[in-house]
């Protein structure tokens, strides 16, 4: 990496894009489809979801290789992580938009509902008796009874979790600067794998709120931000953790440097970035 | 990889574009994937057009003539979708590609791939929205704006359009990334940021809005998505939501959505008037500040769109002053332009005319602004032909009229030729007479109390829609004269030079016309 390129790289053209392109346009018909009730939809969401696996596998490949042949200058080097903060900033307001709707639920509409400011007679004719109380699934008791997921329990074993894993992660990240791969690695697997086990740990409280607690998307707003929230949250995880195993695996061939190493810190933003939505899901979702 | 390790080997030696077809498909080179951008939303002017047109004919008289009022409403609809997200953004998009790494002496945008992916999800977006025209139940045909309970009574197309504004704000976001990068990175040595041209600016602060409210779109309708599939009730009363919250977070992104609109072209018109006036811009820092003070004030005045949905009081008040205070920032826009004209030695050449138009034609519209921004008067101008007019003032003949401007502005510097000036301005009057015999009567009718989005009408608004149908089809035909312009320019015609235009400044006029495939691949020296 010391005989970095002294000029910006700007590549010669790439097909990535437009193979990334086909496969984003064929998964979302297919997806449209399938919600439409079509029969080939699902066979169309698998073959574009497979190509944009192909396209990511494909482009990051040539992007990893570029960088291990020492293409890219510090300039380069500073445009990826810029790229990758302001991609998280958009995903902060993906996530504010959903927690804005947690937050308009239960401090506006179902207080309005319930007849609060000058929404008396709302509540009286349209929902006469309704009282605003939270968890609620609305007026109409839409889903029928369900019973709300606890804090106490399995998240707050999942926060540990996700909160060990980000310590783990910046053990990983000092070790890498240290240049001790031995610990690096280590720490790396132990991120991940808190990461999944934090993923199997959500997927068995999902199994318990459809099966025993009746808690599902249709239990009014109550289960639509619960599920919309932490749903949306888990994929990230998910992704998150695809992410670090990438990383891990390039570790293991021997990648990065003690000073070039954005890749792993690009995906350690991420990993914090994950973590810190947790922390205002269990305290506004599950906790307050 | 073997792939891989050509084209690192590749990038030493300077060829020039591919031929044929894979250059375009593939290409990672900001002039052409900026050529691709305007030359897509020229396409789109006339797509989005021929709709508008569908909506003018059946509006020349009373009655139903030729649509029937669903097809009307798709029509409204997808004129809208198309002209905001297939038309005027990636014109914008298209200047910034081709004059953000001129104008600050970098080779090239930061991220060049990810820049070619940018522009070709945009024709899958437009194919997925358009194809919904052919399925059972039609196009979409709740408005732009998508109000539930009303868009969950769309057909097949619903899942469709879900889909297709997510891919049409992919592509925003990751270029709005390049661009914010691009920017804050690749400037050459010497060039702070206080430095840089207004169009840059302006684009450094679109690109912000973009990322900041791009994703709130896509949660929305994420929603609304999930409302009419898997049982939510995000904006469903019984279940404890409020259609009224997705108007908020429709309004979120869509407020700063106009100023995405409008900001580039600011930008435009800070670069136009100075140099026809042969003065450097009046107050630069100022038009920056109050470009950032209308990005920030863009973010808390959402609500004003939605006066009569019943909000508090205090709410009302809050969105109300907030609005009006955009006219201030606003105000020192337009009045640094015209001291920058002061005691100027002006000409009249057709991006000035463009220009002037719009300084003219953007302020009317920002004062019809002003007015539905009052919330009591707003409860009579709200959902009719006012409102109409007035944000077709602010897009068209402004946005629309600045993009207009930097086609003839940059058109020699990107082709290399002179375009005829004679026609050109022949071209700019039709348009300017005809755009504003059709958008101006329609104040009128909108205080008269037309309502907008329905395909019939009282008689006594006859004369009025007549009279906006005459001029919107003069508008459409004269836009075939732009493609002639354009065609010819890009064909043929007397050498530009490097400067295009008398003692022009910036760092796109010192490269050659049109510029090398890779300009600036050293970086330049800034004074």
């Amino acid at each position: 990496m010391d005989q970095a390129q002294a000029k910006y790289y700007v590549p010669h053209g790439t097909h990535w894009p437009i193979i990334g392109s086909i496969g984003l346009f064929i998964l979302f018909v297919g997806a449209s489809v399938q919600l439409n009730g079509g029969d080939i939809g699902m066979w169309m969401l698998l073959a574009g979801a497979a190509v944009v696996i192909f396209m990511t596998y494909g482009w990051f490949g040539t992007v990893i290789a570029e960088s291990e042949a020492s293409t890219y200058n510090d300039q380069v080097d500073k445009s990826f992580r810029m790229g990758m903060m302001w991609f998280i900033f958009s995903e902060v307001m993906f996530f504010a938009c959903f927690f804005g709707v947690l937050f308009y639920a239960r401090t506006l509409s179902l207080p309005w509902l319930g007849g609060e400011g000058n929404n008396f007679f709302t509540n009286l004719l349209l929902w006469e008796g309704f009282e605003n109380t939270w968890p609620s699934n609305g007026p109409g008791e839409i889903g029928g009874d369900y019973q709300t997921m606890p804090a106490w329990g399995l998240p707050a074993i999942n926060t540990a979790i996700l909160l060990t894993s980000g310590v783990t992660l910046t053990i990983a990240n000092h070790a890498l600067k240290a240049a001790n791969r031995a610990v690096l690695s280590w720490f790396l697997f132990l991120t991940f794998a808190l990461g999944f086990a934090f993923i199997g740990l959500q997927a068995y409280e999902y199994a318990h709120a459809f099966n025993d607690l009746n808690l599902t998307l249709s239990s009014g707003i109550y289960g639509s931000t619960f599920f919309m929230l932490t749903g949306f949250h888990g994929l990230h995880v998910t992704l998150g953790a695809i992410m670090l195993v990438v990383i891990w695996l390039r570790c293991l061939k021997g990648h990065f440097t003690p000073a070039r190493h954005f890749a792993f810190e690009g995906v350690a933003w991420y990993w914090h970035f994950v973590d810190v939505v947790w922390l205002g899901l269990f305290i506004f979702v599950y906790w307050m | 990889m073997s792939a891989t390790t050509q084209d690192a080997v590749q990038h030493h030696d300077h060829h020039g574009p591919e031929k044929g077809l894979k250059r375009w498909i593939f290409t990672t080179n900001h002039k052409d994937i900026g050529t691709l951008y305007l030359l897509f939303a020229l396409i789109m002017l006339f797509v989005g057009g021929a709709m508008s047109l569908v909506i003018r004919a059946e509006l020349f008289q009373p009655g139903l003539q030729f649509v029937n009022p669903d097809f009307f409403n798709q029509m409204t609809t997808l004129h809208a979708l198309v002209m905001v997200f297939g038309m005027i953004m990636p014109a914008f998009a298209g200047f910034a590609n081709w004059m953000i790494p001129l104008m600050i002496g970098a080779p090239d945008m930061a991220l060049p791939r990810l820049n070619n992916w940018s522009f070709w999800l945009l024709p899958f977006a437009i194919i997925m929205l358009a194809m919904t025209l052919f399925l059972p139940g039609g196009a979409p045909a709740a408005g732009w704006t998508l109000y539930p309970p009303l868009v969950l009574q769309t057909g097949d197309a619903f899942p469709f359009m879900v889909f297709s504004i997510h891919l049409l704000g992919i592509s925003s976001i990751m270029a709005a990334i390049n661009i914010i990068v691009t920017i804050l990175n690749m400037r050459a040595p010497g060039m702070s940021l206080l430095k840089m041209p207004l169009f840059v600016w302006s684009w450094l602060i679109t690109a912000y809005l973009l990322i900041a409210v791009m994703p709130v779109l896509a949660g929305g309708v994420t929603m609304l998505l999930t409302d009419q599939f898997f049982g939510t009730s995000f904006f469903q009363a019984a279940g404890g939501g409020d259609p009224v919250l997705f108007q908020h977070i429709f309004w979120f992104f869509g407020h700063p959505e106009v100023y995405i609109i409008i900001l580039p072209a600011f930008g435009i018109i800070s670069h136009v008037i100075p140099t026809f006036s042969r003065k450097p811009l009046f107050g630069h820092d100022s038009m920056v500040f109050a470009t950032g003070s209308i990005a920030f004030l863009s973010f808390i005045v959402w609500a004003h769109h939605m006066f009569t949905v019943g909000m508090p009081l205090a709410g009302q008040l809050f969105f109300m002053m907030a609005t009006m205070l955009i006219a201030v920032p606003t105000g020192v826009k337009v009045f640094n332009w015209i001291a920058t004209m002061w005691k100027g030695a002006i000409t009249f050449e057709t991006p000035m005319l463009f220009a002037l138009a719009f300084i003219v034609q953007f302020t009317f519209g920002g004062f019809t602004g002003l007015m539905l921004a009052i919330a009591p008067a707003d409860f009579q101008y709200h959902d009719s032909y006012f409102v109409v007019a007035h944000f077709h003032y602010v897009l068209v003949n402004g946005a629309l009229y600045g993009a207009f401007a930097g086609v003839f502005y940059w058109l020699p510097k990107m082709t290399g030729h002179m375009y005829n000036d004679k026609l050109s301005k022949i071209y700019f009057w039709i348009s300017t007479f005809f755009i504003n015999v059709t958008f101006f009567p329609q104040h009128f009718l909108g205080l008269a109390g037309m309502p907008r989005r329905i395909p019939d009408y009282a008689t006594q608004f006859t004369d009025f829609n007549a009279m906006s149908s005459i001029g919107a089809f003069g508008f459409g035909l004269s836009q075939l004269l732009l493609v002639y312009i354009v065609i010819k320019t890009i064909k043929g015609g007397e050498k530009a030079t490097g400067e295009v235009w008398e003692e022009a400044q910036g760092l796109e006029w010192t490269v050659s016309s049109p510029p090398e495939y890779h300009s600036f691949e050293t970086a330049p020296d800034i004074k």
